[in-house]
């Protein structure tokens, strides 16, 4: 059940960002392009999404574990450093340049589109990059 | 596209993260999923494989009954340029330990400062290179 759950979250995630159009490029450079035609969709998805997701949590907060797991496993640090920074504004320029972050691009990867394969490879690598550095720089100390 | 069919959208994004955190607990957030889906600890790797499998699988679906809804940049950006975009993003979310789902939907949900800052810093940094950039 734990690993159907997963299957059926991602599916449906994938069907949300289809419907939002975060699949089609032009309308997160759209989105981003405050100085020039912008268009405000992404604000709605994403306030969508965040409303939806914190509502559930309300109505289910009383859930001393999830249904199918012994415990969650939620992100619990707060603290705002440079590689927080530095890490979002690199995405950022990123997702400014090709109009696509993981979660739309790795959606769109059954359009065999060349675009979006030469994304995710380049994006598969940058994620590699970053573990062998990370791990380099953990021997290190 | 139009506002109420983005905001359908982001519902139908929210209750795929909420089936995760309501039934398995853990977070949907795609650069954290896509990251360590082979680099890390084993016992979750099985989930996450299998998000990933989904997530493959309901844009084969979506692309199936509204094709229209998938479509490359009409800016056609170089292959350099994608190789550049996607090696940010793909380190960038990494060391800011998320992206849009992980910072902007689910940490923003639970009130978190720093997915608050992560999502701000992108949305900023993205709107300067898309003036700079376009």
């Amino acid at each position: 059940m734990r690993l159907t759950s997963s299957f059926i979250a991602g599916t449906l995630f994938a069907i949300g960002l289809a419907i939002a159009g975060m699949t089609e490029p032009d309308n997160i450079i759209g989105f981003l392009d405050f100085f020039g035609d912008w268009k405000a969709e992404l604000m709605f998805v994403m306030g969508g999404a965040v409303a939806t997701l914190a509502v559930v949590k309300r109505l289910t907060a009383s859930q001393r574990h999830p249904v199918f797991d012994v415990k969650f496993r939620i992100p619990t640090r707060r603290d705002v450093n440079p590689a927080l920074l530095g890490g979002a504004a690199m995405f950022g320029i990123g997702w400014g340049l090709g109009g696509l972050c993981p979660g739309p691009a790795i959606a769109s990867l059954a359009t065999f589109e060349p675009d979006v394969l030469i994304f995710i490879a380049a994006m598969a690598l940058g994620m590699t990059a970053h573990t062998k550095l990370e791990r380099h720089l953990e021997k290190g100390n | 596209m139009n506002y109420l069919l983005a905001l359908l959208g982001g519902v139908v994004i929210g209750l795929g993260a909420a089936t995760l955190h309501v039934l398995i607990g853990r977070v949907a957030g795609i650069s954290g999923i896509a990251g360590r889906v082979l680099s890390s600890d084993p016992s979750e790797r099985d989930w996450r494989s299998v998000f990933l499998i989904g997530l493959v699988f309901g844009g084969a679906l979506m692309l199936f009954i509204a094709p229209g809804q998938f479509s490359t940049a009409t800016s056609s950006p170089s292959t350099l340029r994608l190789i550049l975009a996607g090696l940010l993003v793909g380190f960038g979310t990494r060391l800011s330990c998320g992206c849009t789902s992980g910072h902007g939907v689910c940490g923003i949900s639970r009130f978190s400062p720093r997915s608050l800052i992560a999502t701000l810093t992108f949305i900023s940094a993205g709107a300067i290179t898309v003036a700079l950039a376009s």
